[in-house]
């Protein structure tokens, strides 16, 4: 978009609202609808259970980030395993 | 036998009291028998709005514990004699509302009416669920704004997953209405448009109703808009959404920014 474009044309909202609105209720639909979890909660407890029957793990040393988008959705999950921190990595992400 | 008609959004503040009283309101001017039943129990406001809040005496939860009959408890609507309202208790919390109590009720107004307007309170706990349970059709009402889109998506799915006919195997009647549209706002792209709302949600339209100080001018001397200001554009929007209840086929207009020649000549239409 050029400069002069950015400034005669207003961005209206209402187009932003719908395609939020459109990912958000396609991921709440599966969700409620089925009665079944969500799939990516159910993916992050999961790896959880896996890597907390190995290693003891710090709760407030666990960041989840979740992105819910139209094509794809990232779950992403970084832990802090102590012991291992003479190696370079220390960070498993799923 | 009468339809039963749950009025119903999830949110809030969307207008389903005002929704109710209009639309009974219009399907009782149109000859029809109609009662209108408060399901939201401790914070009942039907009564209010239709101008009947000196008249209760007893009420929905009375019936149901058998401390009342419906005779005594339904309160005839002073302007439209086909009108009649059945409120509900401001004292008593929702679990008084047994499924056994209301299923007897909606049975025994059935019986009475041409039709049974449940309004449902806001949320999806119990008054909700007891107020959409025995419905043949719903209204959704809802605002062209995210949050109560959202709530009515899950409100869509309630409805076709917990109801008596849902659970029978058969689909209920859902029709969306849109309250509070706001046709400047629409024509600057800042709000949802009735498209974009009919698209997510898609289910059928039932109307369009403009955002107006008549509706809540109509609340104030409680009166429905439909009996207040019969002329105004948000009764003459619900006076048409009760005809396209009632089976008759009448396209929706979306409310124009100005009302002028160029909009009596382009009225843009939709569904």
């Amino acid at each position: 978009m050029t400069f002069l474009s950015s400034i005669f044309k207003r961005r209206s909202s209402a187009p932003v609202a719908r395609d939020r609105l459109q990912i958000l209720l396609a991921h709440e639909r599966i969700a409620v609808g089925d009665g079944k979890d969500d799939l990516l909660a159910k993916l992050h407890r999961e790896i959880m259970e896996v890597i907390k029957r190995h290693v003891a793990v710090d709760q407030d040393k666990v960041q989840i980030k979740m992105d819910r988008g139209a094509q794809c959705s990232v779950l992403e999950i970084d832990v802090e395993v102590p012991g291992l921190t003479d190696k370079p990595a220390n960070a498993k992400k799923a | 036998m009468a339809k039963v008609l749950v009025v119903t959004s999830g949110k809030g503040g969307v207008g389903k009291t005002t929704t109710t009283a209009a639309l009974g309101a219009a399907l009782a001017k149109a000859g029809q028998n109609v009662v209108l039943v408060d399901f939201d129990v401790g914070l009942r406001n039907l009564d209010l709005v239709m101008g009947a809040e000196r008249r209760v005496v007893f009420d929905l939860i009375n019936v149901i514990q058998g401390d009342a009959n419906l005779a005594q408890a339904l309160i005839k609507d002073k302007r439209v004699d086909t009108l009649s309202l059945l409120p509900a208790s401001q004292t008593r919390d929702k679990d008084a509302l047994t499924p056994e109590g209301v299923a007897k009720v909606i049975a025994d107004l059935s019986k009475k009416f041409d039709w049974v307007i449940c309004d449902s309170p806001a949320g999806i706990e119990r008054g909700a669920q007891m107020a959409m349970h025995h419905a043949d059709m719903a209204v959704i009402v809802t605002n062209p704004e995210v949050s109560s889109v959202r709530d009515s998506d899950r409100i869509i799915g309630m409805l076709d997953s917990t109801t008596e006919k849902a659970k029978a195997g058969e689909k209920i009647e859902k029709f969306l209405l849109i309250t509070r549209y706001d046709p400047q706002r629409a024509a600057r792209g800042d709000m949802l448009g009735t498209d974009d709302v009919l698209e997510i949600l898609s289910i059928p339209l039932l109307g369009i109703i403009p955002e107006s100080p008549d509706v809540l001018k109509a609340s104030n001397v409680g009166a429905p808009v439909t009996i207040a200001e019969p002329e105004s554009a948000p009764a003459r929007a619900y006076t048409e959404a009760a005809r396209r209840l009632m089976g008759e086929k009448v396209a929706v207009t979306v409310p124009a920014e100005r009302k002028g020649l160029f909009d009596w000549l382009f009225k843009r239409r939709v569904a």
